[in-house]
């Protein structure tokens, strides 16, 4: 049994960390609000967080579609089927899950740009569905193998095609491991930071993060102002954080974790 | 590797292909790039030269360079070891004592995983500040003599982005040991106080040795993190006051972009990746071994 005293002081060292981890997070919410409605507004207009908004949903939305279509199919082959070259082809995936964006994002830059792909739209999205497709396989697999092959087996002696039988007899039942990793990629992407610094020069193609960086540059005195564009930035993740935290919490944590 | 499910298919190839082309395009051949760019002495612009290995040999030569690496080393102290003690101590009192609130608890200290860092950096650049809410902290109880403006401190400026990483990577720890530490059985716990252990030996026993995995996963996911630190050294120092808070990632940035030293920003990232890839490897191999 635990003393009086002792519950006491695990209540005090937990609020302790409660606090510490708030306390930033309300630094800004206290200035936002005490900027009031015209900081928002301010912050929309004059710091164009409304383009900014824009263009970061358009990168999110593609990067999210593009790479969990393409993990579920190739999560499926390494998931359910044997074929040659299979280990080394799975090798090469995990390589992307560690590889830092910064090694990656110079040749980039140097090799779009010769092509004149920089400053557009596909400059900030491609170089993120690579990122995401390297976890999403491994996500998605790892789904799959653990998921029944009697349903396979099933399925194939009914006359499924293989492609029906990803679509309509494994996906149905995927759902949570799905929206893990809808969840997953669109945080990475709304907050991902170098990739577009170093991909866009043209305003109208920052994204929300980009944005507050440069509007940073240029408020630094305002903070209330600065404090409204931060939780126009961090809102939406964190509201999806709210609703499904499960997901969240389960995805970061079980995607680290290798065979 | 355990043999997956299904028979011999070349399917499989069609179904694999499209991802693989987006990640050979947009991350293999990049990462090859990298390899050979960072061979040649090259400012963007003009015709590189030759410069064979010289790139790689300025990272241990080039003091600027080695500070770099040396502060990841200080991070990885703030990101990694010093959460890992916290996050231990923390989860060990919530899983010991049957605590209410553990789902609020949980909920607050993992919010700082989701938010963009580009926020954090904004709100912790305020914390810091010369007239920001840490000198009032300190000035209300009577510690206004320590008060200073972090960031722009060479002694202080440093760990002062170290605690943004402790902040940032604490609730990830005591997450990850919460849930590595309900799943040890209850007899194991009532076989250690028949044995007269007491709450100290009893932590070391039977709750360490038990989440071993979970230590080697918290420790690669946060010494990746300190090494890959660039948003918040962006934002909050630029690296500064003079190089103070430099950092591998930021160096491969600062080169690249504003002084046109392409060989040696790819250099340096191909040794970032080397490092992050033998470090990781190293750790679940010392996890791995000491289970057996």
């Amino acid at each position: 049994m635990i003393s009086r005293a002792e519950r006491l002081g695990n209540y005090a060292i937990l609020s302790v960390f409660a606090v510490f981890a708030l306390f930033p997070i309300l630094t800004i919410l206290q200035a936002a609000a005490g900027g009031g409605v015209e900081g928002f507004a301010q912050a929309w207009e004059t710091g164009h967080f409304h383009t900014y908004l824009r263009t970061s949903l358009g990168v999110s939305a593609f990067v999210v579609v593009v790479s969990v279509t393409l993990s579920i199919m190739s999560g499926y082959a390494f998931g359910t089927m044997r074929f040659r070259g299979q280990n080394i082809l799975f090798y090469l995936f995990l390589l992307g899950i560690m590889m830092p964006s910064e090694a990656i994002a110079v040749p980039l830059y140097f090799d779009l740009r010769t092509l004149g792909l920089t400053d557009t739209f596909w400059s900030v999205a491609l170089p993120q569905v690579a990122l995401s497709v390297a976890f999403g396989t491994f996500w998605m697999r790892a789904y799959f193998r653990s998921s029944s092959r009697a349903i396979v087996e099933a399925a194939r002696i009914d006359g499924a095609s293989v492609w029906r039988t990803l679509w309509q007899v494994l996906v149905p039942p995927a759902r949570p491991a799905i929206v893990t990793l809808i969840l997953l990629v669109f945080m990475w992407t709304w907050n991902e930071f170098l990739i577009p610094l170093i991909m866009v020069t043209s305003e109208g193609l920052r994204t929300a993060p980009l944005g507050l960086a440069f509007f940073q540059g240029q408020y630094t005195s305002d903070f209330a102002l600065l404090a409204a564009g931060s939780v126009i930035v961090a809102t939406p993740v964190v509201i999806f954080y709210l609703f499904l935290q499960r997901h969240f919490i389960r995805g970061l944590l079980q995607g680290a974790v290798r065979e | 590797m355990t043999r997956p499910p299904g028979e011999p298919r070349r399917v499989a190839y069609l179904f694999l292909l499209p991802a693989f082309a987006v990640y050979a395009a947009f991350l293999l051949y990049p990462i090859g790039r990298a390899v050979q760019l960072s061979l040649y002495d090259w400012d963007g612009l003009t015709l590189g030269t030759w410069a064979g290995l010289d790139n790689y040999a300025a990272i241990i030569a080039d003091g600027e360079l080695r500070d770099a690496f040396g502060h990841a080393l200080v991070l990885m102290f703030f990101y990694a070891a010093l959460p890992l003690a916290i996050g231990l101590m923390l989860a060990a009192i919530l899983n010991h004592a049957k605590v209410r609130g553990l789902g609020f608890f949980r909920t607050v200290v993992f919010l700082p995983q989701v938010v963009a860092m580009v926020v954090v950096a904004v709100a912790w650049r305020q914390v810091y500040s010369s007239d920001g809410s840490l000198n009032a902290l300190l000035e209300a109880v009577g510690l206004g003599g320590l008060a200073r403006g972090w960031l722009g401190d060479y002694t202080f400026a440093l760990p002062a982005v170290g605690v943004v990483g402790t902040w940032f990577e604490t609730g990830l720890v005591t997450v990850l040991m919460l849930a590595g530490m309900s799943k040890i059985p209850l007899e194991l716990y009532e076989a250690a106080r028949l044995d007269g252990a007491g709450a100290v030996r009893e932590f070391f026993a039977v709750t360490l040795p038990s989440v071993r995995g979970e230590i080697a996963v918290a420790l690669t996911l946060t010494v990746i993190a300190a090494l890959r630190t660039f948003d918040l050294v962006y934002i909050t120092t630029g690296g500064g006051p003079g190089n103070s808070t430099s950092v591998p990632s930021y160096e491969v940035y600062h080169r690249a972009f504003e002084l046109g030293q392409v060989g040696s920003a790819a250099a340096i990232g191909v040794t970032l990746t080397l490092v992050i890839f033998v470090i990781s490897f190293a750790i679940n191999r010392f996890a791995d071994r000491s289970v057996s």
